[in-house]
């Protein structure tokens, strides 16, 4: 047997851990410890002082940051479900046996390698007041419909962003369910077809069931995606108009950022973080409580 | 067999009004881009007449140049991404390696605390990371991009778990070569792992490619740009030039996408494996 020594072991372990120990680990802890300081970016005159639950009280008091949290909520009710449907939908038609699926299935997939910075630019000029989706609008009802500005009304600004975020990230779920999809046997929709099963029945009692864990995998991921909302809101609309748009990602970084408040942003970055944190531990308990049924 | 047929039809229906809706977008952009009167761009933009140009030109793609540094736009971010995925792959690994074939006390418990970092997202740790990297003094640098972004408990997770699948014949058959636990993952461990490899390589490229956030607070001026943050830049000059707009989007997307076309496969495996829990 080859010995299992120390200095191989320090060897390979080492880089990695030091990485993460040093860009993972340390901040991790560092937003606790922060949270209770008023730590600026740019280190203050009068310095840093401990300032205990001073930043989580104004946090509790904060409307800009509940609004941002409130708008995360929506998102996750509004284009979870939409979106875990459309790419359960994507996933059973792409694995239809016929000619030319593998073809459909690269063109749903290809928005998702298509940065988002990019998908943001384009489908802003989509949604210009004078551009394509009003145009199109307006043609299907034989003139009409008035042009919008949808990125500049607060009814129809987050729908835009919504919409074009399902766009963007379906096709990696679709993938995800087809994967799934294929690892469920033939057989299995052989026999409910002897036993006179119609398609809707077979769903319904085959497919549905054996994608349990694949779809709760989607929908936590895509909840957790919800509440990191980012790039969009802030390339499209930075949180306009009257804060229609504002999300918790986007008031972190203009603490952190505009204001330099480390202090205070930390605290909000560890709320962020707690509810990350139940998310995936909803999701772990689902997933282990599907692994013991099997 | 009649209703065979019709369900048939209506498949290959639904599959391409959805193709429509997945690829007019990127449609648009390039015909946008190739159209060198932004008069007629913004004349044409809501009706069918934006997708077919008049004149075709790469007039756009030559102002991009002009107006802006694109090239060092461009050479910024291949630069970071591709060194992040070099180094990653090796660091990554070593580590996965370590943990998956060689046997030592306490790697059971350090293979858990990956799996707990995973639940962090970047998110939770960009304001602490920008005191750290402002501390030390290296905000407006490549490295600020890259080193915090080289070691990633997911990639390790998923490289340990391929590395756990080998059979224990393989250390077995390299010690009667009198190979070493270096020689054993760079000769052995590492070839049998391409498939494995390009996944992470794959989730890599998305994630540092696609990057904004970080870089948006951890670069000042154009000289250690990225793509992503130069294009949000330009978006934001007013007035906008739509067909400038979308030739620097046509050029950051294209390349990608001829890259993934090409590796189709190998993508719709590594977003298989990354569902599988």
């Amino acid at each position: 047997m080859l010995r299992n020594d120390k200095k191989s072991i320090t060897t390979f372990m080492l880089p990695a851990s030091i990485l993460l120990l040093v860009f993972m680990v340390l901040p991790f802890l560092m937003a606790f410890g922060l949270s209770f300081t008023n730590q600026r970016l740019i280190e203050s005159p009068r310095g840093t002082q401990f300032v205990g639950l001073t930043n989580y009280v104004r946090a509790l008091g904060d409307n800009l940051f509940r609004t941002g949290l409130t708008n995360n909520a929506i998102f996750v009710l509004v284009v979870v479900p939409l979106q875990t449907a459309l790419a359960l939908a994507l996933a059973i038609l792409v694995n239809i046996k016929v000619k030319g699926n593998k073809f459909f299935r690269v063109i749903y997939f290809i928005p998702t390698v298509t940065t988002m910075v990019v998908v943001s630019v384009i489908w802003s000029f989509l949604y210009h007041p004078d551009g394509l989706i009003n145009g199109f609008l307006t043609s299907i009802t034989f003139g009409a419909w008035d042009g919008i500005d949808f990125l500049n009304n607060t009814t129809t600004a987050f729908p835009s962003i919504m919409l074009m975020s399902m766009w963007q990230g379906v096709g990696f779920q679709m993938l995800i369910f087809l994967a799934a999809l294929q690892e469920i046997p033939d057989s299995f929709y052989e026999a409910a077809d002897i036993d006179g099963a119609n398609t809707w029945q077979q769903f319904l009692y085959i497919t549905l069931p054996q994608l349990k864990n694949t779809t709760t995998f989607v929908i936590i991921s895509t909840t957790i995606l919800a509440f990191r909302l980012f790039t969009q809101v802030y390339v499209m609309t930075n949180g306009g108009p009257q804060n229609s748009t504002y999300t918790a990602m986007l008031h972190i970084y203009n603490m952190a950022f505009k204001r330099l408040n480390i202090g205070y942003s930390s605290a909000l970055t560890v709320i962020f973080f707690l509810i990350i944190l139940v998310i995936s531990i909803i999701q772990r308990i689902a997933l282990n409580d599907t692994e013991e049924e099997v | 067999m009649k209703y065979k047929q019709n369900r048939k039809i209506f498949a290959y229906l639904a599959m391409i009004v959805l193709s429509i809706f997945f690829i007019f977008p990127l449609f648009y952009m390039i015909s946008v881009s190739l159209n060198p009167d932004e008069t007629a761009i913004l004349r044409n933009m809501a009706s069918v007449r934006a997708f077919f140009p008049g004149d075709l030109s790469l007039k756009n793609f030559f102002d991009v140049f002009d107006r802006m540094p694109f090239a060092r736009f461009l050479f910024n971010s291949t630069f970071i991404v591709s060194t992040t995925i070099i180094i990653g792959l090796l660091v990554n690994s070593m580590m996965a390696f370590a943990l998956a074939r060689l046997r030592w006390k306490g790697r059971a418990l350090i293979v858990s605390g990956v799996v707990a970092l995973m639940i962090i997202p970047f998110e939770a740790i960009a304001v602490p990371l920008l005191l750290i990297t402002n501390r030390l003094g290296w905000l407006d640098s490549y490295h600020v991009q890259i080193i915090p972004f080289i070691a990633n408990p997911l990639y390790i997770f998923l490289l340990f778990q391929f590395f756990k699948n080998f059979p224990s014949e393989l250390e077995e058959a390299a010690i009667i070569d009198g190979a070493n636990w270096f020689g054993i993952y760079w000769r052995i461990a590492l070839p049998l792992s391409k498939p494995i490899l390009s996944s992470v390589a794959i989730l890599h490229f998305l994630m540092q490619w696609g990057s904004f956030l970080w870089p948006l607070m951890v670069t000042r001026g154009p000289e250690y740009r990225p793509l992503t943050v130069a294009m949000e830049v330009f978006f934001g000059q007013y007035p906008r030039n739509w067909g400038d707009i979308m030739a620097f989007a046509a050029m950051i997307t294209i390349p990608v996408l001829l890259l993934f076309l090409y590796l189709q496969d190998t993508y719709v495996n590594t977003v298989a494996r990354s569902g599988i829990k």
